[in-house]
């Protein structure tokens, strides 16, 4: 299914997403509706993904490894390790720097790659910019906000100042990193940060929206899917609002890229941020979407070489985006490994994929709901990818985990880096069951066979 | 026994649920009294410890609430139970054992003698990730303590 990419298989990649030119529409259709019908992977074919993942032919624990915690991170197919290694192997150097052959090719490769996931996710080349994860790309967009507050970047970042009177708007249900960098730019600039919050089930009160977005909100961010109640978000109730005022939209893009398909045009947001790690690619890379006539309004975050124009003692001139916000030397290796982990999915089909975690995860929330003693968190109404939380009443889930554990299964326990939503749900921690396209109905069937013996080890 | 059934070893499953020293009681009047709390920000494990010395720096109590893995919870009960009646010197050198016990990574052979229930914790240090859970009840014992007055 994947051959090893060189700098003449890269392109052949290329010519592969060219099947995929009308992936904008089929997106629209995907986004608004329910997935087509019979698109979804077969068994067969799942078994062939999972063959590409040498790590889930290990043993753990004396048993095979089934792995249920891609939504903390994913496990890497073959070819993005080797395509790092090939990149180290034949085209090491500094990107946009140096006339030598290396050099050139080096950038080559990484702004293909930018290309690649740019178009992946329906966005312009230009108008993604690398990262070391989401986390910072959505540092950047709070530390470009403030620096546009103290008066950085003129009048044509104007639109970006915030201060006192102004309010930020999130939701109830965000990752950390999606709600301390807002706390943080509410704390630096006087601006107010407000909330939209859950009902008891973890449902997001969209109700409230109308009422909570108001001529003084100035960005409300929020995530595509909760990475805990691995619910999709309906995006459109929040850009309706935004727009109407005028307040930039934020969008949390970490579960929703990896499992489903993406287009931020169709989505219509301003920034999106996701990170490579969980959609197959190697850690420490990530990208920041922004809409090309704000990432060139917006001032940097991070400044020194590689951003620059002209340089004096007393100031500098900044690049266009992406460059402006891409200082130091960058993650080279690791955008080539993301992208051919963009790739690889492109082939597969992300609307295929989607269609196929849709259906583990409908077979995890039916299979735990169904076990005595287990309690599952989240809306049924809503539709999922394949995360679930869950409670075994009785037993702490550093305790499930660990029993999980020794059958060689691997879960998440604890508050997965959301506490306010676990708060607002009742409990201090939760176990979680996440999949990935490698997962098979077996793993499903395994975890619910364990956790029906859990209460009896425990004696509960 | 595998490993983990060394973990969850029966008296760690049944000090989890028994819970010894567990509400925490009110302070008595004339004894030296410390009070800690500790939080695991990893797993959102937390306890309470309230100690009480006499003036002889004999443990006199200990009491405690808190909200965790079984590990935890069964460290607090089983420390409870120990405590009383041991010097402030005793319980540091218990301490000590104890924390060179957590860090062996399942080498450590025990003396029941020194360590009694606390002994059935050896199958947690194979388990990196669980040894704070342990020592959560311990390292709060040890708060309260130096910070105990009138």
């Amino acid at each position: 299914m994947y051959t090893l990419p060189n700098p003449s298989t890269v392109s052949d990649n290329r010519r592969n997403m060219a099947s995929h030119d009308n992936y904008s529409e089929d997106h629209v259709q995907t986004m608004t509706g329910q997935p087509e019908a019979n698109v979804s992977l077969s068994a067969v074919e799942v078994q062939r993904i999972k063959a590409d993942f040498e790590i889930l032919e290990h043993q753990v624990n004396s048993t095979d490894v089934v792995y249920l915690d891609s939504g903390a991170t994913s496990q890497k197919p073959r070819c993005v390790y080797e395509a790092e290694q090939h990149y180290y192997e034949n085209a090491n150097a500094a990107v946009h720097r140096g006339a030598h052959t290396l050099a050139v090719e080096a950038t080559e490769i990484y702004e293909e790659a930018r290309e690649t996931v740019a178009k992946f996710i329906g966005a312009r080349t230009n108008e993604l910019v690398w990262t070391s994860n989401a986390t910072e790309a959505l540092n950047l967009i709070s530390y470009s906000i403030s620096n546009a507050s103290l008066g950085r970047g003129g009048e044509a970042a104007a639109r970006f100042r915030i201060g006192p009177g102004d309010e930020i708007l999130t939701t109830e249900i965000e990752h950390h990193a999606n709600l301390i960098p807002w706390q943080e730019l509410a704390f630096r600039t006087g601006a107010t940060l407000r909330y939209v919050p859950v009902s008891e089930d973890g449902s997001l009160r969209y109700d409230l929206i109308d009422e909570l977005v108001t001529e003084k909100t100035k960005l409300v961010a929020f995530t595509h899917v909760s990475n805990v109640l691995g619910t999709i978000t309906d995006t459109q109730r929040f850009v309706d609002a935004a727009r109407k005022v005028g307040a930039l939209t934020v969008l949390d893009g970490c579960q929703s890229v990896p499992h489903l398909p993406v287009d931020v045009k169709a989505l219509d947001v301003d920034f999106m941020a996701f990170s490579g790690h969980k959609m197959l690619g190697p850690t420490g890379i990530g990208a920041l979407y922004g809409r090309e006539e704000l990432l060139n309004a917006m001032p940097p975050f991070l400044t020194g070489g590689s951003m620059i124009t002209v340089v004096d003692m007393e100031h500098a001139e900044f690049l266009p985006a992406p460059q402006r916000f891409e200082a130091g030397t960058q993650r080279i290796a690791q955008t080539h490994g993301l992208a051919t982990a963009v790739s690889y999915l492109q082939e597969i089909g992300m609307d295929r994929i989607a269609q196929w975690e849709e259906h583990l995860g409908t077979l995890l929330f039916e299979g735990l709901s169904k076990i005595e003693g287990v309690r599952v968190f989240g809306p049924s109404d809503v539709r999922r990818i394949g995360t679930v939380p869950f409670e075994v009443v009785g037993v702490h889930p550093h305790d499930v985990g660990q029993y999980l554990d020794s059958r060689g299964i691997a879960v998440r326990v604890g508050h997965h880096c959301a506490q306010p939503l676990h708060r607002a749900l009742g409990v201090t921690a939760t176990t979680r069951a996440s999949t990935y396209l490698y997962n098979t109905e077996d793993d499903i069937k395994a975890l619910l066979v364990a956790l029906s013996s859990v209460r009896e080890y425990f004696g509960v | 026994m595998n490993e983990l059934d060394q973990l969850y070893q029966q008296v760690i499953l049944d000090h989890s649920k028994r819970r010894f020293g567990s509400p925490l009681v009110e302070t008595t009047e004339g004894l030296l009294h410390g009070e800690s709390h500790q939080h695991n920000p990893i797993c959102g494990d937390q306890i309470r410890v309230r100690v009480e010395l006499n003036d002889e720096d004999h443990f006199e109590a200990m009491s405690w609430e808190g909200d965790g893995c079984s590990i935890s919870m069964a460290s607090a009960s089983v420390l409870s139970e120990m405590l009383p009646e041991m010097t402030k010197e005793e319980f540091l050198d218990k301490l000590e054992i104890f924390r060179e016990m957590m860090r062996s990574k399942g080498t450590f052979e025990p003396d029941e003698e020194v360590l009694e229930d606390a002994a059935a914790f050896v199958g947690v240090s194979k388990f990196p990730a669980r040894v704070k859970c342990a020592m959560l009840a311990w390292v709060a014992a040890e708060a309260a303590m130096f910070g105990a007055n009138k």
